[in-house]
């Protein structure tokens, strides 16, 4: 087999064993509210921040990222973002 | 040589076709599994129908006044018989139990998957988001799926069951869905995967599979969702993983 070179690896959040049901539901808004408490606590370019950024990323319906963004803009986000 | 070839090469059956009955061909090993319980349990029902219908025969045939006169004066009290009608069902129920709690914690485990695809019920196309390969500039691969209308479809193309754009998926790697839907109820269901989860807006859904041959798989919307609900199929694709990344590359 030859060797396809791509920009792109294959791989995604893993098992998490918070989150062991079907519902993920929690899974993606827990991940989206740890990555800002992440980054209001050590800065957008903390590396460990980014883990949370890429599992919200895989785990949330980009419906679901646009709507929480906004409510974050608008001060209506039901839950802390402070760390 | 070539057409000693052609005969030995298998054409699996991956679409439903009119009138079938039995199941599409597999092509994960949920699926097989799922085969495999129900030709277990259909060994049981064969078994339990046999001898409920053996007895029932035998007592209309030996239950006669004029064969068996003072039956009724037997027929009173018998430990034995009460045991054995009690004892074997729950013995039964077990054998039938353990492989289908088995089957069924199986296939709930996501193990280490390779890839997460998001798919979301629209009222009436399916839509998909890869989201695993974001660029820095932010951008995920997504994509709408809609049915092909009568007047467009191609020579060979399924009526009702071709898409313009299909799911493509790696063979041989744990793939892990995250189901939705944004407006009402849809269900996605795939049967050579061995998929079936309903798309309920406001709840992700997570589903596990694993195509272990490359192939075109199709499936149906299987919850009722309005009007077009019989209009909005499923079509997996499922390709080896060079040629997914290849895939990947031109799709972004």
């Amino acid at each position: 087999m030859s060797e396809v070179s791509s920009k792109y690896v294959l791989q995604t959040v893993g098992f998490d064993a918070r989150f062991p049901n079907t519902n993920q539901t929690r899974n993606c808004f827990q991940n989206y509210t740890d990555y800002f408490k992440c980054i209001s606590a050590k800065g957008e370019d903390y590396a460990p921040c980014k883990q949370f950024k890429k599992a919200y990323h895989s785990l949330c319906p980009n419906e679901w990222i646009s709507k929480f963004d906004d409510q974050r803009d608008n001060g209506t986000f039901p839950a802390s973002l402070e760390p | 040589m070539i057409n000693y070839l052609t005969y030995l090469t298998t054409i699996f059956n991956d679409a439903s076709e009119p009138w079938q009955l039995g199941f599409q061909d597999s092509a994960a090993p949920g699926f097989t599994g799922i085969v495999t319980l129900h030709n277990t349990i259909g060994f049981y029902l064969i078994v339990i129908s046999f001898s409920v219908f053996w007895v029932i025969m035998s007592v209309i045939y030996y239950y006669s006044s004029s064969k068996n006169p003072i039956a009724y004066k037997y027929l009173t009290h018998g430990t034995v018989l009460e045991l054995v009608w009690t004892i074997t069902p729950a013995l039964i129920l077990i054998a039938i139990a353990f492989p289908s709690f088995r089957l069924l914690y199986l296939m709930d485990e996501v193990i280490s998957p390779t890839l997460t695809i998001k798919v979301v019920g629209h009222q009436w196309y399916w839509s998909y988001e890869y989201s695993d390969f974001i660029t820095d500039s932010g951008d995920s691969i997504d994509f709408d799926s809609y049915m092909i209308p009568e007047s467009d479809l191609e020579l060979g193309q399924f009526r009702l069951l071709d898409v313009d754009n299909r799911l493509i998926v790696p063979v041989d790697c744990h793939i892990r869905l995250i189901i939705t839907g944004s407006d009402v109820l849809h269900s996605f269901a795939v049967p050579s995967l061995g998929l079936k989860l309903d798309a309920v807006p406001g709840r992700l859904n997570q589903v596990s599979f694993l195509a272990e041959r490359s192939g075109t798989f199709y499936g149906q919307c299987s919850e009722i969702c309005g009007v077009w609900h019989g209009f909005m199929p499923i079509v997996v694709e499922a390709v080896s993983s060079p040629d997914f990344i290849v895939w990947l590359d031109s799709a972004s």
